[in-house]
């Protein structure tokens, strides 16, 4: 049987609307998840730290605050410099397009609007984490 | 069992103090890798350093607030370092967990003195997960001087902490008087100090009574747990709360009940391990399953316990077969 996969749900910055990210995380809860809640206002450097002595293989973040631009890359490099490159970066909050784009090539992984499905995200992520995982096995 | 190379270096690194290798090693324990077996094996000697302690309780006595209050107390008055293991429940439904105790930590979440590893129970009964006591042994592997191991939130019969650690402290909030009541037969007569938590609430004083009524009910001509009264929110208590843990584990090191203590709770594990390798031997690759469903869709008889005569008798004549009878 497969181990469950663990995912890092928080909410870095300012803004304190942490609906979103509660949603997401009850809804990968019930896709069979293992959903670490890290909660508001946690900074990249905390979020990281979460990250890794949790051994997530997902982070998922919730930015409604127009700050994604910085936030998203800024945990991906941290996860980055502390060698947890394989952890899957996802996410989502009010991101226009051409931003999700950008980020995609930044290594960010897909990000979700307002009105996406849920069923998709939980499927995204265990594709994305079966890769990895078999990745992993044939390394 | 022979340790690889993969399994020695890792093990190296988290006798170091890396955190990142510590994680690791938590997951292939979790996960029942059998890489974690044999790295066991090879460190289990040195362990036993860190003092293990169970906070316990019923959902919302505030354990997870608890957790860190203590951790920013020892962290301040002595720099301990801590290792933090927080049990949440596992759906029975569709596996997942939602684990939110580190909401109520996140003032601990940049100090590296402070390692938190959130558990889920994956289909364990007892309040811990099944990975729970192997966690801790990384924690001490790893070097910290104090794990606490926060439970589910419990009802009445979840003890498995008391076989998991050094020293058990039951959280109890007012308001939480029919609780008690009902608590009697199971986790009360297993603590070995009473925390009435949320002391600033009106009541406090007189939860404490009743406390000390059941023990005494209870407890015959034993020596009686302390009950302390706190605050995990202003703090208040918290130093006598922190004080009375260490004192209570020097004594009980010191009269030697911590030795036994630690005797039996690895003799309860090993025995644990064997259950599940026995019942999984029988079920799984002896074919008792199978077994089970021909004989109840068969004629004969619906007793159970001769259904299960039978089929303990189909398995030890398996076994005989085998030869390892």
């Amino acid at each position: 049987m497969q181990p469950p996969i663990r995912v890092l749900v928080a909410k870095p910055g300012l803004d304190g609307h942490d609906r979103g990210a509660k949603v997401v995380a009850a809804a990968l809860r019930d896709a069979g998840m293992e959903v670490v809640y890290g909660g508001l206002h946690a900074t990249p450097e905390a979020i990281v730290e979460m990250a890794l002595q949790e051994d997530v293989e997902v982070v998922g973040l919730s930015i409604l605050s127009g700050a994604h631009m910085t936030l998203f890359p800024k945990v991906r490099r941290l996860l980055d410099e502390a060698g947890a490159d394989d952890v899957l970066l996802t996410g989502g909050g009010i991101i226009p397009k051409a931003d999700m784009d950008a980020l995609a090539r930044s290594g960010v992984g897909r990000l979700f609007g307002p009105g996406a499905s849920l069923d998709e995200l939980a499927t995204y992520i265990r594709g994305e984490v079966e890769r990895r995982r078999s990745a992993a096995r044939s390394a | 069992m022979s340790v690889t190379v993969e399994e020695e270096m890792l093990v190296d690194r988290v006798r170091s103090g890396d955190a990142r290798a510590a994680a690791r090693l938590m997951t292939w324990a979790e996960r029942a890798d059998a890489r974690f077996a044999e790295a066991h094996a090879g460190f289990a000697a040195g362990l036993g350093h860190a003092r293990r302690l169970g906070i316990t309780g019923p959902p919302g006595a505030g354990k997870s607030t608890l957790v860190e209050a203590l951790c920013k107390h020892w962290r301040t008055s002595d720099a301990r370092t801590l290792g933090v293991l927080a049990v949440d429940p596992s759906s029975p439904f569709s596996g997942g967990a939602l684990l939110g105790d580190r909401v109520r930590m996140s003032a601990l979440s940049l100090d590296p003195g402070v390692f938190v590893r959130s558990m889920a129970t994956r289909g364990a009964f007892g309040g811990l997960a099944r990975a729970t006591d192997d966690l801790a042994d990384v924690l001490d592997l790893l070097g910290r001087h104090t794990i606490l191991v926060e439970t589910v939130g419990v009802g009445q019969s979840e003890v498995d902490v008391v076989r998991s650690t050094d020293l058990t402290v039951l959280v109890l909030h007012p308001g939480a008087g029919d609780t008690i009541q009902a608590m009697k037969a199971g986790l009360m007569e297993a603590a070995d100090l009473y925390v009435v938590n949320k002391s600033d609430l009106p009541d406090a004083e007189r939860l404490v009574h009743e406390i000390a009524d059941a023990l005494d009910l209870r407890r015959g001509d034993r020596e009686r747990p302390p009950v302390v009264t706190v605050s995990a929110v202003t703090g208040a208590g918290l130093p006598q709360l922190a004080q009375t843990l260490d004192r209570l584990l020097d004594v009980r090191t010191a009269d030697g009940r911590l030795a036994r203590r630690r005797t039996e709770n690895l003799a309860s594990r090993v025995r644990r391990l064997v259950d599940a390798e026995l019942r999984r031997e029988a079920w799984e690759r002896a074919g008792l399953e199978g077994e089970l469903v021909r004989r109840m869709a068969g004629p004969g008889t619906l007793s159970v316990y001769a259904l299960a005569a039978g089929l303990l008798a189909a398995f030890r004549a398996r076994a005989a077969e085998r030869g390892d009878a």
